[in-house]
């Protein structure tokens, strides 16, 4: 079994959103990076509990990002995964990434590829889509739980106001999200491990941008709170009703 | 040339997600000027005609059972065939679970530009621009899509349905439906309303204390026809299921009304519900942080408060 597990840096969970250059671009400065929570939470964490269980299994990781990712995916390699893949190539739209990710999976003949559900900074939740199209593979999006036997993946998968349980031979994309796996801290002999497991760095293959970003802008600052005294709730559901009127 | 826009539909029922997304469509088609369609794979139990409500003349169908189950795959092959087929310059989903599985591919197979997450309609005056969530609801981005066909997938909750009269000629597409994928079961969820599509939603933190006080947080959604949500703490704690959990790892919500309770408003969690029209915070600190970001509050114990705003509720409603 060979898993390729997508992996993207984004900005941390309570990292401040700001913008520079006449709001062009995401103001980087003192912006702590992880690696995408979808990434590592679910998609890593599950691909190694599956090495666990067939210790045959090999993880590759792969990346695409300038040489300022290699901390994220060193962090990765930490948690787990045999050898970490970084296409050379700044993150751009979504296509172009999914491009250079189906080329390392072509290369690699993965068995099964994994991504997270979306990154948490563009919200995209369309590489594994287009890397499915790209590879005509079949998709099974947002997993809550992965079973594996044989060449044959069980997923359960989340659907409008449920869930759903498919069955998928594989070679197969998966994107997964919580329930697939429990997040997991990387110990002191996978950092120290790591180090000495390879990161190739690829050069990215020639692809298209089909999107840009033109601009970005912040939400406007709510008014502030109208604040009811704890006495009298029922002036709440009168405010909710008579003057904000969503009810 | 024309708009194409995915219908999407469960038990039956064409999603309320998909009546945004046929407005939105209907509205860009106004825009540029050329025909609204749909399209729509599997059976639902309504007259598919009545769609035209929503502005589109046409809805293609592919009629075939298998089809009421998603396969990314056969449904991207036959959504292209279509687009191409019928001269779609613009193909509009809704981002939902199956526009997620679904958009991506489509956009890959016609090389179109695709947009996830648009909350606004297209600025057409220089070139094709659409406003989208970025940041899990910290910050929008204004994308332009530089492809001769376009794909934009609509957040639920973010383009008011708009009803006229008209009706639809229905068109049937006869399609090959093989599949790679095998459904073994389906469980829908507690039968509530679906969290992305619910109006308003109630939502319950660390300060409820445990599993077992959830009671008065139900008995206030199902008075308000809400669906019930939860903090990361409180799903991670499994008092709640992990599907109710909303948030910046959890579901990004965008209802007319979220009510917190007991949450304090960690980062995090507003950026999965700062979409929310409106929110009311009830929380005993005053010093949370939630009640920065929102439109009503009470700083209070949510076991008194709660009963008493499903007492005024109820007074309301004409039920006490």
């Amino acid at each position: 079994m060979k898993i390729l597990v997508c992996i993207s840096k984004t900005p941390d969970t309570t990292a401040k959103i700001s913008f520079t250059q006449n709001n062009t671009k995401f103001a980087t400065d003192g912006v702590q990076w992880i690696i995408n929570p979808y990434d590592e939470w679910y998609s890593l964490v599950r691909a190694i509990e599956l090495k666990e269980k067939d210790p045959s299994t090999v993880i590759h990781l792969a990346t695409v990002g300038l040489a300022d990712t290699e901390p994220i995916i060193r962090k990765a390699l930490a948690i787990g995964g045999d050898e970490a893949i970084r296409v050379n190539a700044e993150s751009a739209d979504s296509f172009y990434i999914a491009a250079q990710l189906a080329e390392v999976a072509r290369k690699g003949s993965y068995d099964l590829i994994f991504t997270g559900k979306e990154t948490i900074d563009y919200n995209g939740s369309s590489i594994g889509g287009m890397l499915a199209e790209l590879l005509d593979l079949p998709y099974i999006s947002l997993a809550v739980k992965f079973e594996l036997s044989g060449a044959t993946a069980t997923v359960t998968r989340e659907i409008e106001g449920g869930e759903e349980t498919d069955e998928v031979t594989l070679p197969a994309v998966v994107s997964c999200q919580k329930g697939v796996a429990e997040q997991r801290i990387p110990n002191m002999k996978g950092i120290m491990s790591a180090r000495t497991r390879p990161l190739k760095v690829l050069e990215p293959v020639a692809a298209e941008s089909l999107t840009s970003v033109v601009s970005f802008e912040l939400p406007p600052a709510k008014a502030g709170v109208k604040l009811v005294s704890a006495d009298n709730p029922a002036e709440l559901i009168r405010l909710l009703h008579e003057e904000a009127k969503v009810f | 040339m024309s708009v194409l826009i995915f219908i999407d539909h469960s038990e039956g029922h064409v999603k309320k997600a998909s009546l945004e997304a046929l407005s939105y469509g209907a509205a860009v088609a106004g825009q540029l000027g050329v025909p609204a369609e749909g399209i729509l794979l599997g059976t639902v139990d309504s007259d598919l005609s009545a769609l035209g409500r929503y502005g589109v003349k046409k809805v293609h169908q592919a009629a075939q059972q298998e089809l009421n189950h998603l396969d990314a795959r056969v449904f991207a092959r036959i959504i292209s065939d279509a687009a191409t087929a019928t001269g779609a310059t613009v193909l509009v989903f809704s981002n939902n679970v199956n526009g997620k599985a679904v958009a991506p591919r489509v956009a890959v197979r016609l090389k179109a530009g695709l947009v996830s997450g648009a909350v606004a309609l297209p600025e057409t005056a220089n070139g094709f621009v659409v406003r989208k969530n970025v940041f899990s609801g910290k910050a929008f981005a204004h994308v332009a899509i530089n492809t001769a066909i376009k794909v934009i997938s609509l957040n639920p909750n973010s383009y008011p349905v708009k009803e006229a009269a008209g009706s639809a000629e229905v068109v049937p597409l006869n399609v090959n439906v093989a599949s790679g994928v095998r459904v073994i079961s389906t469980t829908p969820a507690s039968g509530q309303v679906p969290l992305t599509e619910a109006e308003i939603v109630v939502s319950g933190g660390r300060g409820l204390k445990g599993p077992e006080n959830w009671g008065m947080i139900e008995e206030l959604a199902r008075l308000l026809g809400a669906a019930t949500a939860c903090s990361r703490p409180v799903a991670d704690a499994h008092w709640r299921p992990h599907s109710e959990h909303v948030g910046q790892t959890g579901i990004a919500i965008a209802p007319n009304l979220y009510i917190a309770i007991g949450i304090s408003g960690a980062i995090q969690h507003l950026a999965g519900v700062n979409r929310s029209k409106i929110i009311v915070v009830i929380n005993k600190d005053p010093e949370a942080p939630f009640f920065k970001a929102a439109d009503y509050g009470i700083v209070g114990d949510a076991f008194d408060v709660v009963p008493k705003m499903i007492e005024a509720v109820k007074k309301l409603k004409g039920l006490a």
